[in-house]
């Protein structure tokens, strides 16, 4: 799978340090490369499929002595973000996965985490999310807890999957941020896929990422002791601010996140050699009159229909969306103005409204003269393929249906069986 | 710089130590404790050993002294102390016939 | 271990004017058992009437570290802490404690709880049962006892209490002891005994709770030692499996010493309404707990 913003960054010329190393991986095995090189200090974790083989390896590096973490087996996805919790606010560097179902179990401590601003860094292999049971890819999961406070950066490949999680830990120490950051990938579709990923030498990681620091590390302040979290009430008192005060500078911490993103990804460029794009990615969308939106393998299907778009007639190009939260409003606003057709592929729903992405995409738009006609299409639910055929369909009908302006309030899915 | 004992760049709820974190007892106490100084046998008897009333308050409102003292700006009246001391020293008084 | 009042530390790391109720033991247990364990612990609460203790934002009723956890989550964020400990090479200097209340412990937190304590996760688990979700205005839980009125059993909870130290001992950890605060020295020197060992640790302190219980507040003392003479709330260690009775209990081995279950409850608002037919059931109970006691010593 190849990114058009990736290919460019690797045309230009740069040396390649000898320490360095490529290995085939997959997205999950990626992930804890990355972990290990990142000098974690706390892991806790369960297993889930298809979660499972990033703490199955990170296991390895922990015991084979290739890393000195502490690793907690925990019992339940609840308690491996309640340890971390704890174990960020004494002082270390922590990291977890989860998919589907273990990141449900975890909403209240996701809400936790933010509320207390702690750097925490985790892998969404995202999955359905049941009744009825189901392992396969869409993003569900994710989606599901874009209100918690967390950072939320969707992978396209393995090799980003592996980048991203070093920024990601960059991104939440920054103080500007500190907050917690999750870096998704589509279940099997990467989790389980082979893919080259060169890995940087372990002098330039650290050097990228210097040792662990966040605003609370209790084990380094015993003789001023502290109590975190204790119970707020609805209006200041003393100059004091209350709960209110304290959301409010998380959300202003979440909407500076994005510039805070794009100067670290600058500066892991400037070590690696490579650019994901930022908080958005473009693909052939200078010239293009249609854009094809959506996040993780969502977009990469699009992309393969950009040919076929073309030779149509329909001048189409892809974004790419990186960051989901905070959402880059005015990147897509930037990057959206003057298309005229907008078609956003959502392997989600927001249920009883449409596809969160698409919401969220029109809602970026909104009040801009002349916008582009926006359509939703929900694609890839559970596992269901989303195909290029998918994507060229869902296209055509975008447009078709942006010829009279058409607003359809009920949601159009591609791919259902026949007669549905 | 994130502070939290700065109102202004703090970003999370952290508490610090402060005595009196609920403020003063004010006037809700109904009972106070008087601890008369010629049944405490921390009085009565210089080398006694006691401070049970000390060791029973829940809240550390008594002083490890002789005699003992109640710390009455914060003391909620419960009444533990008069009713533990071995000694019967502590009465506990209507605030209303306290000066 | 100590046996006088004046042999307790004079250190209060426990500050005055707290936000707990008048005559509360679980606020004279918290100031005794901190007293033991020093400056040089990080202590996790959830959701309980101990949050309320510790204050409201931004000022702290205690002279230690804490960190406040979510209801389910004591023993977890326990483990947390003591795994930053290990990797920051910390964990000999600095003792570990969550501190729960009764439904923390035996309800939504066992989980957890059994969790942490089949890793054998280094840290001390102090349960402090006040017999109900007294915090959010006495609730019945797993441990409240039988024919016990609370707000949820308007005419008494028809089974007993459940027995955590025993879900505990099936555990295998190193230390498990039972104390209450009404007896301050043997919260004390458990407490004490209890850092001395490496791995995981159970303390069950029975909290008596004048609102919840329905009795004055300065018999909060008397109360709990009622529930110890009448052998309703036995006092004892396990060490490495092996149960010792401690000498405020130890007295109540013999059946005949004990006072008669009756003599608690009818000091207590939350049994009035109960018949002689549940004071013999009560009765029955107590008496096959010893039974089973009789047996572990």
């Amino acid at each position: 799978m190849t990114s058009g913003g990736k290919q460019e960054a690797e045309d230009a010329s740069r040396p390649v340090p000898p320490a360095r190393e490529t290995l085939i991986l997959t997205g999950n095995h990626a992930a804890s490369f990355a972990v290990k090189a990142a000098r974690v200090q706390v892991i806790s974790a369960y297993p889930i499929t298809p979660q499972s083989p990033v703490v199955e390896k990170l296991s390895e590096f922990v015991e084979d002595g290739e890393l000195k973490a502490r690793m907690i087996r925990v019992e339940s996805e609840q308690s491996a973000m309640a340890s971390l919790i704890s174990a960020s606010t004494t002082g270390t560097r922590v990291f977890t996965a989860t998919s589907s179902h273990g990141l449900s179990y975890m909403h209240e401590q996701l809400a936790w985490a933010a509320g207390t601003r702690l750097p925490v860094v985790m892998c969404i292999v995202t999955r359905a999310i049941g009744a009825p049971w189901s392992v396969w890819p869409d993003h569900q999961d994710a989606v599901s807890e874009r209100d918690t406070g967390w950072i939320q950066i969707f992978c396209e490949d393995n090799q980003e999957i592996y980048d991203t999680v070093l920024e990601a830990y960059k991104i939440a120490e920054d103080e500007r941020v500190y907050l917690p950051v999750a870096v998704c990938y589509d279940g099997y579709i990467l989790s389980h896929t082979l893919m080259p990923v060169e890995l940087m030498s372990q002098a330039e990681v650290d050097k990228f990422l210097p040792p662990f620091k966040s605003h609370l590390m209790l084990a380094m302040s015993m003789d001023d002791p502290v109590g975190v979290n204790p119970v707020t009430v609805p209006e200041p008192r003393e100059g004091f601010p209350a709960y209110m005060e304290l959301r409010h500078r998380m959300q202003k911490a979440l909407e500076g996140a994005a510039a805070v993103m794009e100067e670290v990804e600058a500066e892991f460029a400037k070590v690696s050699g490579r650019h994901h794009g930022g908080a958005v990615r473009s693909y052939r969308l200078d010239d293009a009159e249609v854009a094809l939106v959506g996040m993780g393998s969502c977009s990469s299907q699009a992309k393969v229909a950009i040919d076929d778009l073309r030779a149509a007639g329909i001048k189409a190009g892809v974004l790419t969306v990186r960051l989901f939260r905070p959402f880059p409003k005015r990147q897509i606003r930037e990057v959206l103005k003057g298309k005229k057709v907008v078609a956003v592929f959502d392997r989600d729903v927001a249920y009883g409204l449409e596809g969160a992405l698409c919401a969220e995409t029109k809602a970026s738009l909104y009040g801009i003269p002349d916008p582009p006609y926006v359509h939703g299409f929900i694609v890839g639910i559970g596992g269901r393929d989303f195909t290029t055929e998918n994507a060229i369909e869902g296209t055509r009908l975008a447009v078709e249906r942006s010829r009279n302006r058409e607003i359809h309030d009920e949601t159009t899915w591609l791919n259902l069986m026949e007669g549905e | 710089m994130v502070n939290s004992r700065d109102p202004k760049s703090t970003i999370a709820a952290v508490q610090h130590p402060t005595v009196g974190e609920a403020g003063k007892t004010g006037t809700w106490r109904t009972f106070r404790p008087v601890i008369d100084e010629n049944k405490c046998i921390l009085v009565t008897s210089p080398k006694a050993r006691c401070h049970t009333c000390w060791m029973f308050c829940p809240e550390g409102n008594i002083s490890k002294t002789r005699p003992p003292r109640v710390n009455y700006d914060y003391c909620k009246g419960c009444g533990i102390c008069a009713q533990s001391c071995p000694h019967d020293a502590i009465a506990m008084r209507k605030e209303e016939d306290e000066p | 271990m100590i046996t006088r009042p004046d042999d307790l530390p004079e250190e209060e790391l426990l500050l005055s004017g707290t936000r707990s109720c008048a005559g509360c033991s679980m606020s004279l247990m918290y100031r005794t058992a901190i007293k033991a364990l020093g400056k040089n612990t990080i202590i996790t609460v959830p959701a309980s009437c101990l949050t309320v203790l510790h204050g409201l934002y931004h000022k702290q009723s205690v002279l230690v570290n804490v960190i406040h956890t979510t209801f389910e989550t004591t023993a977890a964020s326990a483990s947390g802490i003591v795994a930053a400990l290990e990797a920051l090479g910390l964990d000999e200097k600095i003792t570990v404690v969550g501190f729960a209340g009764d439904g923390g412990t035996s309800d939504i937190g066992i989980q957890g709880l059994s969790g942490a304590a089949e890793r054998n996760t280094n840290f001390i688990y102090a349960c402090y049962d006040n017999e109900m979700y007294s915090n959010t205005g006495t609730q019945r839980s797993g441990q409240t006892p039988y024919m016990a009125y609370t707000t949820t059993t308007p005419h008494g909870k028809l089974e007993h209490k459940k027995n955590i130290p025993m879900i505990m001992l099936a555990h295998n950890i190193p230390y498990i002891a039972t104390t209450c605060a009404s007896y301050p020295l043997d919260v004390f020197n458990k407490f004490t005994r209890a850092k001395q060992f490496k791995g995981t640790r159970y303390i069950h302190v029975l909290a008596p709770c004048p609102p919840g219980w329905g009795y004055p507040t300065h018999e909060s003392i008397e109360i709990g030692k009622l529930a110890v003479r009448t052998g309703i709330f036995p006092l004892y260690e396990i060490i490495d499996g092996k149960m010792f009775l401690s000498k405020e209990s130890e007295p109540y081995l013999d059946p005949r010493k004990r006072l008669p279950v009756a003599d608690y409850l009818k000091k207590q608002g939350r049994f009035k309404h109960i018949t002689q037919q549940h004071i013999d059931t009560y009765q029955e109970y107590v008496n096959g707990q010893w039974d089973f006691i009789s047996k572990m010593l």
